[in-house]
């Protein structure tokens, strides 16, 4: 079985795990096997259904007392007792914020080999294998694992979630989860929202980032109105951008901040430094608007605009609203 | 306080990165090195840590002879001590290899610590497990890609970054924290501790050393290939005045591209 941690926030099912979900799932059938799906803690009962329909043959819920609020130890104790159980070839997680805590903890634990946010995975020779960046896009490296199980996580927005599969059924299992009280030495006490929930540049599907050329804290400002009207979207910054105070540093973009790829990755702005590049090169469709017909951001953009952001910005959100009105 | 701040030497985040498909691995061949920047912000953050309630910060990588360099480097910001636990492995990609080396020199060398604080992730390998693998190890809790970090009493209240929001995490020390850029503005290293870094000794302690022998950390992980991604196109300008390029803009993004 190829096992995978689903992630839930305000009792929904992340978008990252159901892609996870479809990754397992194909995998699993290349090699022969089913994919289970697990939730760890209190989940609503609605959600067994959608996993089954998105790819999962079996699925797991394991609940304590003490998995209320996150733990890494809590959960990753719970895991274990499932792993030992069912002996998955391997166990996926998204490379979430949750899923890059969880999974080390969880791969130390059953000494198992571990690969990090994978942007494809294969079966070869009857193994799985793991392809993913290293210095942030600058280079990709394939691992293989030779442990059992072997744990993975999985990139968001890069995989495609499965089905959905009409009428899809399965088995679901609720085990007792032995997690004393006294293993848990650090939980989550509160979860402090940002203003305006944004969605984080990790799992964004467009990237609206600005970088220098914006020559202040203000502009972003056009660039959030362009981002509201596309689904999915969040701003990003170059470092610049972001040393210079102009931003918050969750919205880096680069080897220094985030690794992404999104669908559509806009640089306003932005030049275009190699670790900037480097961050953002794996993006599907690049556009680059920059007064510098010279700027190395043009050398990797599927489309760029010459010109004024300060007039290209206003004329694209107009454009956009255009096309929702439409 | 008795902290210990851990560092990796790395490639420059300006560097160009070549590989050698047949040793595969990086050719490090005329790169420039330097500690991990998310590595300084954990030792910025030891080091105001002991300035407010007194202590001691160790410095501790695990690498080869090389990463004495950065050693001396974390010396010269501040720290009190560093270790060198020399491993002259080329990168294995194995965050637990690197994490049994880290716990087994904890507990050989610090029998009370009170405070483990690493960087997020190595730049570079781009891991981030050994942290979290580190605090499994040795039994203790962990919060990874701290903003924020407090200590009250007999604990740590960590916030660290989530996806759009953040958490707050209270941990019960000794406990594991990997610092994220924001915990702090890391400061330079004064002529004074340059001077003192120089006089300092390090201790280099080796895998054998601590109780590795025969394949003990023979790795877990396979590297099937090392590769550069295919380079992308420079694509088409789109011409005219801003309105006039951004309608074309939208609609080739609508239907040629098909991404809105």
């Amino acid at each position: 079985m190829v096992l995978v941690f689903i992630e839930t926030r305000d009792g929904k099912i992340k978008k990252s795990s159901f892609e996870a979900l479809g990754e397992a799932a194909r995998r699993a059938a290349d090699l022969g096997l089913a994919a289970g799906a697990v939730l760890v803690g209190p989940a609503d009962a609605g959600l067994d259904g959608e996993l089954f329909a998105r790819g999962a043959a079996k699925v797991f819920r394991l609940e304590s007392p003490a998995l209320g609020a996150y733990s890494a130890q809590g959960y990753a104790l719970a895991l274990k007792g499932l792993v030992d159980e069912v002996k998955p070839l391997a166990v996926f997680l998204s490379a979430t914020a949750m899923g890059e805590d969880l999974a080390p903890r969880l791969a130390a634990k059953l000494d198992a080999g571990m690969v990090s946010d994978c942007t494809r995975t294969a079966v070869e020779g009857g193994s799985l294998v793991y392809t993913r960046p290293i210095f942030a896009g600058k280079a990709l490296a394939t691992l293989k694992l030779a442990s059992r199980p072997e744990i993975a996580t999985l990139r968001p927005n890069v995989f495609a979630p499965a089905g959905p599969r009409a009428g899809a059924a399965g088995e679901s299992v609720t085990k007792a989860a032995a997690v004393p009280e006294a293993a848990v030495g650090g939980r989550v006490t509160e979860v402090l929202k940002d203003a305006g929930d944004e969605i984080d540049v990790g799992e964004a599907e467009v990237i609206i980032s600005g970088g220098r050329g914006l020559k202040g804290p203000e502009a972003f400002g056009l660039l959030r109105e362009a981002a509201a009207l596309l689904p999915r979207a969040a701003v990003g910054a170059s470092r610049s951008a972001v040393d210079s105070g102009w931003i918050g540093h969750s919205h880096q973009v680069g080897q220094t901040g985030k690794t992404v790829s999104p669908n559509l990755y806009i640089a306003v702005g932005i030049s275009g430094a190699i670790q900037h590049l480097a961050g953002m090169s794996a993006s599907k469709v690049i556009v680059a608007i920059n007064k510098d017909p010279e700027a190395p951001i043009f050398k990797v953009a599927d489309y760029g605009i010459v010109g004024d952001l300060f007039q290209v910005m206003p004329a694209l959100t107009a454009e956009l609203k255009k096309l929702i009105a439409d | 306080m008795e902290i210990i701040v851990f560092v990796k030497r790395v490639p420059d985040t300006e560097s160009k990165i070549r590989v050698n498909p047949e040793t595969r691995s990086v050719v490090e061949e005329g790169l420039n090195f330097i500690i991990s920047p998310f590595d300084e912000f954990a030792l910025e953050e030891a080091l105001r840590l002991r300035e407010a309630k007194t202590g001691k910060v160790t410095v501790l990588s695990v690498g080869p002879d090389e990463a004495s360099v950065i050693l001396k480097k974390c010396l010269a910001m501040g720290a009190d001590e560093a270790v060198l636990v020399k491993d002259d492995a080329r990168e294995t990609y194995d965050g637990l290899r690197t994490a049994k080396l880290i716990a087994a020199a904890v507990k050989a060398r610090f029998p009370k610590p009170d405070l483990l604080l690493f960087g997020k992730q190595s730049v570079g390998a781009d891991n981030a497990q050994v942290p979290a693998m580190v605090a499994e190890l040795l039994g203790l809790p962990q919060a990874n890609v701290a903003v924020k970090l407090e200590i009250e009493g007999s604990k740590a209240v960590v916030r660290r970054e989530i996806e759009g929001a953040a958490e707050k995490v209270e941990l019960a020390l000794p406990a594991v924290v990997s610092a994220q850029k924001g915990l702090n503005e890391p400061r330079y290293e004064t002529l004074k501790g340059i001077m003192a870094a120089k006089k300092k000794v390090i201790p280099v302690v080796t895998p054998a050393e601590l109780g590795f022998a025969g394949d003990a950390l023979g790795p877990r992980v396979e590297i099937v290939k090392i590769e550069t991604p295919a380079a992308r196109q420079a694509g088409k300008i789109v011409p005219g005045a801003p309105e006039e390029a951004a309608r074309t803009l939208v609609g080739l993004l609508r239907s040629e591209a098909k991404v809105i």
